[in-house]
Formats: C-alpha cells, sequence, structure tokens
C-alpha cells in the first residue's frame, strides 16, 4: 500500500527520466546551488541525489538548520534553568543531542536534569497542565514551519489559562540569512531550493526580492526525491537561459501568497528582532521575540535571561559550513574530532546538519 | 526545518482533527488553517495542519512526472 | 495469595515458596521443573552446545501484540535459531517490583508459557527476587538458553561471496512502533503489532533443507535490520548493497515514522530474521519461508557485491548512499 502524495514522489523511471534530462540540459561546469533547508540536505544526502548528480550539480548547504545555528548559549541557559530552578524542559528530538559550550540536555539528563522529549508545542502545554506544580519551558527552535506552531501553542496557554507553561524563543526567519548569503561574493550561489514548507507557510513571492536583486533563480522544491529533482531541473533550464525567476514545483502545497492565517498567528505572537547565529553572527531582522502582550509566557523575561550571544572559541569550522564556503570533509575538526557521536559543533548533530548527512550518508 | 507529512483527514472536531497517514492516526489541532473538513488531506507538522495540499495542483505536477517518465528522450 | 508483590515475595522464605507453587509452578510445571532443585538436570544431551543470554527491561510490560515474556522467550529462542540450534532448555530469572500486581505477572507468565510451547523448550529452571518500590521497572527478565546444534550446519560468515543474496523475513520496525505506542508519550494510535515470534521451527526447517546454501543468519532487534547488517558485513569482511524499494514496511509503521521523522531501518524487530544465501538457492528460500507464518512478507532484500567491508544502499531513485551506526535512539524530530 502506498502513502499517498509521497510514494509517488520516490518513483525510479520518473527520477531516472530527470536525471538524464538533467545531463541533457547542463553540461558545463558543476552548477552552484544551494539549498537552504535542513531537511533538504538531509534528502539530498539520504536519497543519493548528492551522489547521482555530481559533477553536473554542487549543492552548497545552508543555515537552514534551526537546530545548528541556536547559539551554544541558549542550550547553557536552559540546562543552567533545569539545574538551578528545577524547570523540566520540554523540548523537540532535534535539540537534545546539541552540544552548548560544555554539556548536552542528554547529558545532563543522565545527572539528573528534566528532559522531556515532545512531538508537538501543544503536547509541552498539556505537560504544564499535569506538572501544576513545576515549571516546564519549551525549547521554541525552529524556522517558519514551526514558528506558527509555537504560536499556536502560547495561545492556547495564554486562553486556557496555564501559568506554568512558558517557552524559551530560538525562532529565525530564511530571506533575511538568504539574502547575506547572496550577498556574499564568496559563496558563489548560482541557484536556490527553497524550503518546501517555510514557503509553504511565507509564500514563493517572498523570494521574488532575492531574485531580482542578486539575479539569482529561485525554485521552492518540495522534501521527495522527485521534487527536488525537479526543482533542481528548474534552476538548470533558468541557467541555461539567464533567468533569475522565482518558480514553485512544490504548488501543491506552497502557494504565492503562503498561509496568511499562520503568518497572522505569528505576528499576533512574536514581534521581529536582530538575531545570533550561531557560527554566523547577529543576522540583523531575522529573530522572533515573544511580543510584550505573551511577556508572561516568555521564558527570557520570566527567568530573567540575558540575552544570547554567538561567541565561542572552537576551531569548529560550522560557520563557514553554513555559509557554503567550505564543505565538511574541509574542516580539520571533521571525522577526527568530530563525530555523530560525539559532535564538536552543531553541524554535524546527528540528523540535519551539514556534517552528520556527509559523515553517514557519503560513500567512501 | 520542515519535516511535514500528507495527512487525510478523518474527523474534525472544532478546531481539532484526527488525522491519518497511511493508517497511523494523531488528533491534531486545525488552529493554522481554515476550511478544513472530512476527506481533506493536510500537511502535518509538529502536531499541526501547517496548510492544506491542493489534489488538483497535485495532480497537475504528476502529469508533467508521468510526462518525463513517457517521453524521457525528448528535450 | 496477595493482589501484590511484596518484599516478603523474594526473601526466599514461605511467601517466596508459596509464590513459586501458586503462580510459577502452576504455569511452568514440567518433569524438570517441578522438583524445585538448586539446578534443573536436563540428563545427556547429544551434540554440540549452544549457550545464550539475554535481559529485557522494555517498558511498558504489555504492549500490543505481546508482553515481556514473549519477548524474553522468543529473543532466547531466536539467538539459538539464528546459530542453528534446536532449542533444548530455558532459565527465567524475574526481578519483580514491589507493588507489582500479581495478575499482570500471572499474564506475564502465561506468555512465557505459551511462547516456551510453541518453541518446544523446557523452562528448567528459574529465581525470583522482589526490589523496592522505585528501584525496578514493574517486571525485569533474563532468560539463558541452552541448545544443540545442528548437524552438519555452523554459521559461516567467512564463506559469504559477491553474489549472495540478502534474505529478511518480514516487515521492519513493527515491535519498536507497537511498543512506542504502548507507551502513549506521542498520542499516535496505529495497529501495529509487536512481531515478537518464536523462529526456531522456520529456520531450523530452512536449515535443514538448505544447509550451507545458508551462510549466516542473524536476528535485527534493537538498532534494526541497519545495524545488524552492518555487523554483518564487519563479520563477512563483505560488502553489502540494500535495495531501499525492496525493504518490507507495513504502511501504518511508515505512517508513524513519516509523522516522527524515523527510520524504520534502524527501529527494533523481535520476530525477525536476516539470511546471506546463495544465489542458486535464494529464490527457493524465500518460497520456504513464505509458507510459514511467520515468513509471510519474507522478501530478497540486497546483495554482497565486490568492495570494501560495509553497508550500502540504493536508494529508490537509484543513488547510492551509505548506511551508518544511528546515534542513540531515535526521536521525533522537527528537521
Amino acid at each position: 500500500m502506498r502513502l499517498r502524495y509521497l510514494d509517488e514522489f520516490r518513483d525510479p523511471a520518473t527520477a531516472r527520466a530527470i536525471v538524464d534530462r538533467i545531463g541533457n540540459t547542463w553540461d558545463g561546469p558543476p552548477v552552484r546551488l544551494m539549498e537552504v533547508c535542513g531537511t533538504h540536505t538531509m534528502a539530498i544526502a539520504r536519497s543519493g541525489i548528492r551522489q547521482l548528480l555530481s559533477g553536473r550539480v554542487t549543492f552548497l548547504s545552508g543555515p537552514g538548520c534551526p537546530v545548528c545555528v541556536t547559539p551554544a548559549a541558549y542550550l547553557d541557559r536552559a540546562i543552567a534553568l533545569g539545574k538551578e530552578r528545577g524547570v523540566i524542559l520540554a523540548t523537540f528530538g532535534d535539540m537534545v543531542r546539541v552540544p552548548g559550550t560544555r554539556s548536552s540536555l542528554e547529558r545532563e539528563r543522565g545527572k539528573g536534569l528534566d528532559v522531556r522529549t515532545v512531538y508537538s508545542p501543544l503536547d509541552a502545554v498539556a505537560l504544564a497542565e499535569r506538572e501544576k506544580e513545576k515549571e516546564v519551558v519549551f525549547l521554541g527552535v525552529g524556522f517558519e514551519t514551526t514558528t506558527p506552531a509555537i504560536a499556536g501553542a502560547i495561545v492556547m496557554a495564554a486562553e486556557t489559562g496555564v501559568p506554568n507553561f512558558s517557552v524559551l524563543s530560538s525562532v529565525r526567519t530564511i530571506p533575511g540569512a538568504m539574502e547575506i548569503l547572496a550577498s556574499d561574493p564568496e559563496t558563489g550561489i548560482e541557484g536556490f531550493l527553497c524550503p518546501a514548507h517555510v514557503s509553504a507557510i511565507i509564500g514563493s513571492n517572498a523570494y521574488l526580492p532575492l531574485a531580482e536583486k542578486y539575479a539569482i533563480p529561485c525554485v521552492v522544491a518540495g522534501f521527495e526525491p522527485i521534487d527536488i529533482l525537479l526543482g533542481t531541473l528548474m534552476l538548470l533550464r533558468q541557467k541555461t537561459e539567464g533567468a533569475a525567476r522565482v518558480e514553485n514545483e512544490y504548488a501543491r502545497v506552497a502557494t504565492r501568497e503562503g498561509n496568511r492565517k499562520a503568518l497572522g498567528l505569528v505576528s499576533r505572537v512574536f514581534e521581529e528582532c536582530d538575531a545570533p547565529w550561531r557560527g554566523i553572527g547577529v543576522l540583523p531582522h531575522t529573530g522572533l521575540r515573544i511580543a510584550n502582550r505573551f511577556s508572561s509566557l516568555d521564558a527570557q523575561i520570566k527567568f530573567g535571561l540575558a540575552d544570547f550571544g554567538t561567541e565561542e572559541h572552537t576551531p569548529c569550522r560550522c560557520g563557514d559550513i553554513l555559509k557554503g564556503k567550505i564543505s565538511p570533509p574541509d574542516c580539520p575538526l571533521f571525522g577526527t574530532t568530530c563525530t555523530p557521536a560525539e559532535p564538536a559543533g552543531p553541524c554535524m548533530v546527528s540528523g540535519e546538519g551539514t556534517c552528520s548527512a556527509y559523515f553517514k550518508y557519503g560513500v567512501p | 526545518m520542515c519535516l511535514g507529512v500528507p495527512a487525510r483527514v478523518m474527523e474534525v472536531t472544532g478546531e481539532a482533527a484526527t488525522v491519518d497517514v497511511g493508517g497511523a492516526r494523531r488528533d491534531i489541532s486545525l488552529m493554522l488553517v481554515d476550511g478544513v473538513t472530512v476527506g481533506d488531506w493536510v500537511i502535518l507538522h509538529a502536531g499541526f495542519a501547517i496548510q492544506k495540499l491542493d489534489p488538483e495542483e497535485a495532480e497537475k505536477t504528476l502529469a508533467l512526472l508521468r510526462e518525463f517518465a513517457d517521453a524521457p528522450e525528448i528535450s | 495469595m496477595a493482589e501484590k508483590i511484596l518484599l516478603a515475595h523474594g526473601e526466599g522464605g514461605k511467601r517466596t515458596r508459596d509464590l513459586i507453587r501458586s503462580v510459577v509452578l502452576t504455569r511452568f510445571g514440567n518433569p524438570v521443573l517441578d522438583p524445585l532443585l538448586d539446578s534443573g538436570l536436563l540428563g545427556r544431551i547429544d551434540g554440540e552446545i549452544a549457550f545464550t543470554t539475554d535481559a529485557y527491561i522494555v517498558t511498558p510490560p504489555v504492549f500490543p501484540g505481546g508482553d515481556i515474556g514473549r519477548l524474553a522467550v522468543c529473543g532466547t529462542l531466536n539467538d539459538l535459531a539464528v546459530c542453528g540450534a534446536n532449542p533444548v532448555a530455558i532459565s527465567c530469572s524475574l526481578i519483580l517490583e514491589e507493588g507489582l500486581p500479581v495478575g499482570e505477572l500471572e499474564g506475564v507468565l502465561d506468555s512465557m508459557r505459551e511462547a516456551a510451547r510453541e518453541g518446544a523448550v523446557t523452562i528448567a529452571c528459574g529465581d525470583t527476587k522482589v526490589v523496592e518500590r522505585g528501584k525496578g521497572d514493574r517486571i525485569f527478565i533474563t532468560t539463558s538458553g541452552v541448545g544443540t546444534l545442528l548437524p552438519g550446519w555452523r554459521p559461516s560468515p567467512q564463506t559469504v561471496m559477491p553474489g549472495d543474496r540478502v534474505i529478511l523475513t518480514g516487515t521492519m520496525g513493527d515491535h519498536q512502533v507497537a511498543v512506542l505506542i504502548a507507551r502513549n508519550r506521542l498520542e499516535l494510535s496505529a495497529e501495529v503489532l509487536s512481531d515478537a515470534a518464536p523462529l526456531s521451527p522456520m529456520l531450523l526447517d530452512i536449515l535443514v533443507r538448505f544447509g550451507a546454501d545458508v551462510r549466516f543468519m542473524r536476528d535485527p532487534t534493537r538498532g534494526g535490520v541497519g545495524v545488524s547488517l552492518i555487523e554483518m558485513a564487519e563479520s563477512t569482511r563483505r560488502r553489502i548493497i540494500l535495495e531501499e524499494a525492496l525493504l518490507p514496511v507495513s504502511p501504518a509503521v511508515r505512517g508513524v515514522c513519516e509523522i516522527l521523522g524515523f527510520d524504520p531501518l534502524y527501529l527494533a524487530n523481535e520476530g525477525k530474521a536476516i539470511l546471506l544465501v546463495s544465489p542458486s538457492a535464494s529464490d527457493a528460500v524465500v518460497s520456504a519461508l513464505r509458507r510459514h507464518p511467520y515468513g509471510r512478507g519474507a522478501a530478497v532484500v540486497g546483495e554482497v557485491t565486490e568492495g570494501p567491508p560495509g553497508v550500502l544502499l540504493r536508494t529508490t531513485v537509484g543513488g547510492l548512499r551509505a548506511v551508518d551506526y544511528p546515534v542513540g535512539d531515535q526521536l521525533p524530530r522537527i528537521c
């Protein structure tokens, strides 16, 4: 039995045909395409597309891995909250093994820190309702795909009245980061593969200024292998035309305007701010902080935590990897002192990090 | 950062719904989308429907893909 | 008989004796166990001996498709079976948490009896201890098993050659997903049953029929088919290429994996085996497996090839990528 709207986009014959068409469309030097989203990074590696298209396309992995770009200080403060104030930390699974400055949530759980993995921020609200004697802090990490869900949980908690629930926000927005990368001549980006579900929320029109200003083609593509192949073909076709349009391969979910209702909820709960990106530094207008009307649900205010900086002293070159300037094997720590089992930096965190994808799925 | 799976809506109760992926079911929130009814398809992410899936657009993309598979030589 | 397990039940005195007689012997009673000696006397055993042990700590102890008791017996039987051993006897060591409802213990013991009967093995000896409330997790079970190797067949990783086929006896991930759902922390529902099953009759039948055409077998428990294959590639010093399109996964397990971001390749199974088989016998082995109730989903899923040791996956779209050890348990992800 097939999974509808998934398996059709994994068909081998169609994939072969598109790969052939890609070969017929472009035979110049490998085109540098940046896929911004961690889910794309992983899908490209897991499906073997990186290997299939090597020599025709060089996929640069961008900083669209919310876990990778969350500052170490954020994790340090969360751990401290748990240890010093007995707070229950509720988190997506993605954060559990990320190394902070000295430790990780997983390591600290072994020493008694109360860390609960949740699938949905609403589960964290429900947890707070059950554990009335304790404070529950949800680690709100994510990009535009997830921010509406976090906003929804905050509104739900406010309306229902769950005083022991709060969110430590580390949400970021993607187009601003894409702009920084597009404007950096060192990255040499010739096309953007735009994230499927971020685009479902913000709409494909969000990339129009980018395409115009920097003359870089942008194609919104789904996460299934065929989506990625088709999106890549569309970018290569634009490249041969010398075009720089915004196109949408994922029209079955992403529209031009995106999800207005979700965007409305986000603007009710959050306000734009500058944000620190681990390994990169502070990028203006790329963050969201919880608005004043919901400040009782803002863990940073509730517990008096300072802002998170990005100072880190590490030979790890995650910053350059996140900008697509180098690839993981270029980092001196890759595969030696930095492995998925013992990650030295955020890009190696298991799952969606660029270095992790290279390490786990690379064919020797 | 965007794991989202197409899910079929089986029941709707106000702002909540039960959705199905291959037989796996979960209750989710419809806070982020309007006009969802039984039989619709949505994208499920972190316990929310984040957008509807448009079967007509899906069929257009699939038709395009079928052309590829049927006539791969034509540029 | 009390309704809940008390510390006194583990002290070795009258309460212990009463518990054993009324709850254990009534279920497991057999000529070896009945005398309640300090050891089970197995008599003379002909053949080369295989010996295995495992501890079971699954939570919750009862889940769709089985319970910790069934798991414990099947797990030990399967460890013997994949080495080509007919089971002779197993031990059953229980660590019970104070406060455990006796009814729950009885249910688990019933499962053990049923599994032992199905697997044609004697429960020859056992032990019962009770720990203070909070110091255990309801029930822990350790089983050790003794078996005799089939004459003429030995696990032979060194005979595995390029061209050999990788056969999996059925769908991946059923057990771990069933337990996950039973834990009920993710609010998911799905009709998935643990696949815990005693595979000795099926596997030994295959070995008797096909002999050395079956080079080597493992049962993929923790870490799933993925980890088992990585280990098999290491023991055989061979390269294995899996075909993603051929890997059997039930739709409901796939659904759960898509929702949570799990990879079924690394999910635990408790009633499956991986066989490395010569190409000439491969189709016949698959047919023979499919005639057994626990092998209905059997399929060739890959091949041994030339090249350095390791496991690769040919993806549905024709790409090739490495299969590496997962790091820790899979957790629900947003990315």
